[in-house]
């Protein structure tokens, strides 16, 4: 087994072929700026930032109804608070709070029950915006509504799933050699969730926690497959990643929710990548089956080549000139767990 | 009994509320004069500073608001190179506040008065329509025992030191906040005692600040805003509880841009930093201090990581908030 200076070493000095690793996970995005790992790899190491941010993907018309309701009388909104500064078309939820509007962040989830327990007179929005590892969350307040009997909380989702994201950049992104997959989903998932998709485009899938040295065990393993032409799946993270995941998480999300279509934002339509409540618990949804997807962003803003892996966040035109986190234009600049507010903030 | 309109009406509840808590806590003998304004003794040139306090929630572990507004303002002085001495209080309180609160408070604010040898010399009291809430605005004067201390008195070569854990404050808040139970306190606490261990062993303190709202990060970003100097900062230096580093994983956030109410930093000159460093955990509230990194010329702020890479460190924008997944 190599030391982590050998492993080091080898990918200071990486002299083979240019090699493109997308980071699903807007938290990878962060940790590898954290820990100061773009200058320990070789030039010819190409670390980019993938779509595994749930602020950014999230499309402009959810964005808007949340607003709507946040200025319906006797309604309240309830948003994790990497939300409130996102815009939809017109407004985000901080300006529609500004105007009026009524929003609270929630700190834990499930306080969404109490809240509504104990205010029976104002119908709550829960905005349920996430991936595979909120999903469960949301079941769980769906399992404590109903036993609870209440029905003055509902739920607007806006929840994505991974994969098929995944296979969609698999096939319209040609220049992405592999994956460094997302830890907290994949917790989820599980690493057999990879296989097919490791094994068709054949890309070497590596699945590592947010230490630098995890990052850097799994940049060396997909380096590794590469220079051997040997494309798998990996789990460098077997401490909270099995193969078949979490099965009574997944058994849970499968009870309220079912596979549907999405829009993501500025992408478009990805077949089968969402999750929305079935058609039996369509009284505690909010609305989540948009009529029509609206899919205007700013002009000139560049988020979803960004979050596709076209190119790096300074090469948008936007970037550092009139968009910043105080002037945000763009979801990638907003969020906490979006590449260009995270490039921003280390830039130089 | 609750807090009423009548009590901010200049009447006899006002002058109740005045005598049955405040006279009986803050107790000295400048402000038991009751008169329109204290007369004090000063000598030579003062520092003078004001903050309000508006926390929520009022009582945390490790302190509540009182607390605060005293600390707050006896550190801002200190970190000017002044003595504290004298304290005004202003409290707004909103109807329906529990008089048994107002009395903790007050109770809070003497303990920490005193220990930081302050007296409350002046204050104000006024009522407004809500649902219970204290907001407190204290003022200070203190005696300046140091000259010079400036952010722009920073040199190349100047060593950089924390006196002790990050973020413990902003992660007790959140804690109470998102009722996390955990064994995390908030650090609140008066800090002249390490300017006083300072001064005895001579150390020529260039510059000092407060690890409040903004965090590390963004102070040793106003070093260099305001003194053409870089600095650079050692990840394997910074004094951070198990704790903390699990709370801002769960959560993350991160320690160099979370609150402090008893932490500062100190810039010295770099031949003095071990003797500061012996100084500073000399001190109550110093006993994790650390040399965390140097001034450097150029003018950004990075850090060197655990892994030896590198890692520039910007200012806080917007609100540290807790995210989705």
């Amino acid at each position: 087994m190599k030391t982590l200076e050998q492993i080091k070493d080898e990918l200071k000095n990486y002299d083979g072929r240019p090699v493109k690793i997308m980071e699903v996970c807007g938290t990878h995005t962060g940790s590898i700026f954290k820990h100061g790992l773009r200058c320990l790899l070789s030039p010819k190491i190409q670390l980019i930032s993938g779509p595994g941010c749930p602020v950014c993907v999230t499309n402009a018309a959810y964005i808007d109804k949340l607003v709507d309701y946040s200025l319906q009388e006797g309604h309240c909104v309830l948003t994790f608070g990497d939300m409130m500064k996102v815009k939809g078309s017109h407004m985000s939820l901080t300006e529609a709070k500004a105007l009026g509007g009524k929003v609270d962040i929630l700190y834990s989830p499930l306080s969404a029950v109490k809240l509504a327990m104990d205010n029976p007179g104002t119908q709550f929005i829960f905005a349920a915006v996430g991936f595979e590892t909120t999903t469960p969350i949301y079941a769980l307040i769906m399992d404590e509504l109903i036993k609870n009997n209440i029905h003055n909380l509902r739920l607007l989702t806006s929840v994505k799933t991974i994969i098929p994201a995944l296979e969609f950049i698999c096939e319209n992104e040609k220049e992405i050699d592999a994956f460094l997959c997302p830890g907290h989903v994949s917790v989820i998932i599980g690493s057999d969730a990879y296989d097919s998709l490791s094994k068709k485009y054949h890309k070497p899938c590596v699945i590592a926690g947010f230490e630098g040295e995890h990052i850097l065990g799994a940049v060396y393993e997909i380096i590794s497959q590469i220079k051997h032409q040997s494309f798998s799946v990996k789990n460098l993270y077997t401490s909270v990643v099995s193969g078949e995941g979490n099965i009574k998480a997944q058994e849970l999300v499968n009870q309220y929710f079912e596979v549907v279509d999405d829009d993501w934002r500025e992408i478009g339509v990805i077949p089968g990548s969402a999750l929305r409540l079935k058609k039996d618990y369509e009284k505690y949804d909010a609305g989540s089956l948009l009529e029509a997807y609206v899919s205007v962003g700013p002009k000139c803003c560049r988020c979803s080549d960004v979050i596709l892996g076209r190119i790096q966040p300074v090469e948008c035109p936007l970037f550092s000139k009139v968009c910043s986190p105080l002037n945000a234009i763009g979801p990638c600049m907003v969020s906490v767990e979006g590449a260009c507010g995270i490039w921003y903030k280390n830039r130089g | 009994m609750k807090i009423n309109m009548s009590y901010g009406s200049g009447g006899v509840q006002t002058s109740n509320l005045i005598h049955d808590i405040f006279l009986k806590h803050f107790n000295n003998s400048i402000l038991n004069r009751l008169e329109d304004s204290a007369v004090l003794n000063v000598s030579g040139k003062i520092a003078y500073t004001t903050d309000s306090f508006v926390v929520t929630p009022m009582f945390f572990k490790g302190g509540d608001i009182g607390k605060l507004a005293v600390c707050g303002t006896v550190n801002d002085l200190t970190m000017m190179g002044a003595i504290p001495k004298y304290l005004t209080c202003g409290f707004i309180l909103e109807e329906g506040t529990e008089i048994e609160t107002v009395e903790r408070i007050a109770e809070s604010m003497a303990r920490a008065a005193k220990e930081a040898k302050v007296k409350i010399v002046a204050g104000d009291t006024k009522v407004i329509e809500g649902k219970g809430g204290v907001y407190i605005n204290t003022s200070g004067i203190g005696e300046i025992a140091v000259n010079g201390v400036s952010v722009s008195a920073c040199k190349e070569g100047d060593a950089i030191l924390l006196s002790g854990n990050l973020g413990e404050h902003h992660a007790a808040i959140m804690s109470e906040r998102m009722g996390i139970q955990n064994e995390i306190s908030s650090d609140c606490a008066p800090l002249t005692g390490i300017l006083n261990k300072f001064i005895k062993e001579g150390i020529k303190v260039h510059f000092m600040r407060d690890v409040t709202r903004g965090g590390l990060a963004t102070i040793l970003n106003e070093i260099t805003d305001s003194s053409n100097c870089g600095v650079e900062i050692e990840e394997t230096a910074l004094p951070i509880s198990n704790e903390i580093r699990g709370f801002c994983d769960i959560l993350g956030l991160d320690p160099l841009y979370m609150a402090n109410e008893g932490k500062m930093i100190a810039v010295v000159p770099g031949k003095q930093a071990e003797k500061a460093l012996e100084a500073m955990r000399s001190s109550v509230y110093g006993k994790n201090a650390a040399i965390i990194g140097r001034i450097t010329e150029g003018k950004s702020v990075t850090m060197k990581t655990t892994l030896q890479g590198t890692r520039r460190i910007d200012v806080l924008y917007g609100e540290g908030l807790p995210r989705i997944c």
